[in-house]
């Protein structure tokens, strides 16, 4: 448990204000309903009112917190501005998705609530209608305002009806049921099983979320919620009147009839802000999406890997940074993301993309079809990026040690990492802050290396000129094999280059053995912050994770980030 | 786009309906609303609903997910063949038994997600899908005698030690091409 803190503490100190503030705004509201403006309105209701009340003022709250985490150009541009003062705090910046879910699952449960509430409160409203007794207080409060139809209590106006009839008649019902029919709608195609096999359909559906806005804001219009307004109360004070009710506005009598006004609508006070923020996202993402994209460079890798080296004017980006790559002529409305695996300092920026689904298909034909002489230029398809976006790996120039582990295709943002280091080291001669880079490469299949075993020899190559060898020190693993490949590896044990790579760094065979490596590598920089870089499958991060934290005692730290796409 | 499975999104719709309804009755009847005579019949149908949607159909392509502890009510759900296995069943018989959920307040919103569910899975059943069951692939034992052969019963022929060490010096002449093909 040495290092929980510094990895999580401000993940856990997030998360329990907001739900602070969450119990804070219930209970508070709870309350304001239990005051003497609204006694006569808990005659009819009891307590149902305060329960449907604090939930809404907690929905208020969360619908305005949805929308900020899913403002990726903002976070982007926040995330630089924080990046200065604090490493960690930027970093919680990228768990922006997480935090979007779990607001989700707030907004469910406080409309569960809400409309249970509510349930309860149409029952008791038809009740008092219903039940026409004139010694009956809730029937004399249900009477108040029959015939100026402004001062009313009880929204529900006849015995003639019935809360369902009530319902679709109301703003309050109408977009009270549009807007939750959104929300179901929303979660249900939100579902990982649905978000992971057809996007679209997650993303487009989605956009109900508009349905869900404009309902929200509309839905206290109506004023449907009453209470006692002030200029009533000094006329008819509850705790004195109530028991006195056959005798209100009578001669001799110090209670008039009360009167009562609704609440003016809060909630657009409360979301006006970040939907306004969100419509600029989109038009940032909108603009960006029409800058011209000119593709360079189209290179053909083995194991279906497509590289695009691509030139947008204005273009800046960090290592590891991704961007989304929208191509019109496969899909007008498909954005999908890609690592850029080109460094900083080239004068163009790349992308490696593998073809496994429709989309990477039809992009592959569309750039090189199956013609085997070069395309003409402008034969190549149009793109619109969005991005670059930022991700942990920024991060990992602000490491003196720094452990990179990537998993098959997961590898690409460090190809850019690499690059970049190679650049400014060796080329540029510039003092990096990062002594020691520790690469692991976990692939299943000797076809992935070709791509980046040729960046890897270069660089070895590199090293070696300039004498520099012990800066960079990777390990390649190949988890899967076949039999004849084996025979042929044992027998060429004793080559200088490895068989498979050609490498001098000999590929290794199987998973790594975590447990020595971090030990290996505590033992070696004793006194650092050793920053652990994943991008790959959540059981290695997961495995990666704890060894970072039962290594991080004494004065070695490992700080753990990972990917997340 | 690529191939959608809309059964899949109509089982989740369905599911959540399923548990909407009950909800809706529980409370109806609970709080002995008026016409919880309505919200009893929720229950049963919420219930049943749930029970029927439970088991995720197996996928035309790609992995399929189950539920936890789903395979019980596969097996149930199975049994009634034709019935459970075609969507235009499910589509009808949902939008029948969304319709008495719409008489009362508390179940109105069961009522409108069973018949968007019904509506999904009239989409599914026109594009031809239908419900399989997810069930346990049968381990195919691989015959032992045909991979593995007889431990040889002699140690293998070997030259003297001196010419069996390693010839570092003359690593082209220690290389031999692998008589088995390696790779594609």
């Amino acid at each position: 448990m040495g290092n929980f803190a510094a990895n999580e503490g401000l993940s856990i100190f997030v998360i329990l204000v907001w739900l602070g503030i969450n119990a804070f705004l219930f209970v508070h509201f709870y309350m304001a309903f239990l005051v003497d403006k609204w006694f006569y309105t808990r005659v009819l209701l009891g307590h149902a009112l305060s329960w449907a009340r604090a939930p809404a003022a907690c929905l208020n709250f969360n619908c305005m917190l949805i929308l900020l985490p899913v403002c990726r150009n903002l976070l982007s541009f926040l995330r630089g501005t924080i990046q200065c003062c604090s490493r960690t705090a930027a970093r919680q910046l990228d768990r922006n998705i997480t935090f979007h879910k779990l607001v989700a699952y707030m907004i469910a449960f406080h409309t569960a609530v809400h409309i249970i509430a509510h349930l309860f409160n149409f029952e008791f409203f038809m009740d008092a209608q219903l039940n026409r007794n004139s010694s009956h207080l809730p029937f004399i409060l249900s009477e108040i305002g029959s015939g100026d139809n402004a001062s009313f209590l009880n929204p529900i106006r006849t015995n003639e009806t019935n809360p369902t009839f009530v319902m679709f008649t109301t703003i309050a019902g109408v977009t009270g049921v549009a807007i939750t029919l959104a929300l179901i709608l929303i979660i249900t195609s939100s579902m990982e099983v649905i978000r992971r096999s057809y996007f679209e359909v997650f993303w487009y559906t989605h956009h109900l979320f508009v349905v869900f806005f404009i309902g929200l804001v509309f839905h206290g219009f109506g004023r449907i919620v009453r209470g006692q307004t002030a200029a009533s109360l000094d006329t008819n004070q509850p705790k004195e009147c109530a028991e006195q009710f056959e005798d209100w506005g009578a001669d001799g009598s110090n209670c008039a009839t009360p009167r009562f006004a609704g609440n003016p609508p809060m909630t657009w006070k409360w979301v006006v802000g970040p939907m306004f923020l969100y419509v600029c996202e989109r038009l940032v993402r909108f603009y960006r999406s029409h800058q011209k994209v000119v593709i360079t460079k189209v290179v053909m890798h083995p194991s279906k890997t497509l590289e695009l080296q691509m030139k947008r004017k204005g273009f800046h980006m960090e290592v590891g940074q991704y961007v989304f790559i929208q191509c019109p002529s496969v899909s007008r409305l498909e954005w999908h993301p890609f690592t850029l695996t080109s460094a900083p300092e080239e004068d163009y920026f790349s992308a490696h993309i593998r073809i496994v689904g429709d989309w990477t298909q039809a992009l592959y034909e569309g750039c090189v079809g199956d013609k085997t002489e070069p395309q003409e230029a402008w034969k190549l398809p149009k793109l619109a990026i969005d991005g670059p976006f930022g991700t942990a790996s920024e991060d990992v120039f602000r490491y003196e040690v720094v452990m990179l582990v990537g998993a098959g295709i997961g590898v690409t943002p460090f190809a850019s990492i690499l690059k970049s280091v190679w650049y400014k080291r060796i080329q540029n001669n510039q003092d990096v802050f990062t002594k020691k880079i520790y690469f692991y490469w976990l692939c299943p299949e000797t076809e992935a290396f070709e791509w980046f075993a040729d960046l890897l020899q270069s660089l070895e190559g590199q090293m070696t000129e300039k004498g520099v060898t012990d800066f960079l020190s990777y390990n390649i693993y190949l988890t899967r094999w076949k039999d004849t490949e084996a025979a042929h590896f044992r027998v060429h044990h004793e080559a200088e280059n490895d068989p498979i790579t050609g490498l001098k760094q000999k590929t290794l065979y199987g998973k790594p053995n975590w447990d020595n490596e971090f030990t290996n590598i505590a033992s070696q920089h004793p006194g650092t912050k050793v920053g652990v870089f994943l991008c790959g499958p959540p059981q290695l991060g997961k495995s990666l994770e704890k060894q970072s934290l039962s290594h991080s005692e004494g004065d070695v730290k490992f700080i753990f980030n990972k990917e997340n796409f | 786009m690529g191939k959608i499975e809309w059964a899949m999104w109509a089982n989740e719709q369905a599911l959540a309906s399923g548990l909407i309804l009950l909800t809706g009755g529980i409370v109806g009847v609970a709080a002995q609303f008026r016409g919880w005579q309505f919200a009893a019949y929720a229950i049963a149908a919420g219930a049943f609903v749930c029970l029927l949607e439970y088991p995720r159909s197996k996928r035309a392509k790609g992995t399929s997910v189950e539920r936890t502890g789903q395979y019980c009510f596969t097996v149930c759900v199975k049994s009634f063949g034709p019935l459970t296995r075609n969507y235009y069943v499910r589509a009808f018989l949902h939008a029948a038994i969304c319709v008495p959920g719409g008489f009362m307040l508390a179940t109105v919103l069961g009522c409108v997600c069973l018949g968007i569910a019904s509506l999904i899975y009239l989409a599914a059943a026109i594009r031809g899908e239908h419900w399989e069951p997810i069930l346990p692939k049968k381990e195919v034992t691989r015959k032992p005698t045909d991979t593995i052969k007889n431990p040889p019963q002699n140690p293998p022929p070997r030259p003297p030690p001196e010419t069996r060490r390693k010839r570092v010096d003359d690593l082209e002449g220690a290389a031999y091409d692998n008589p088995i093909p390696v790779g594609e």
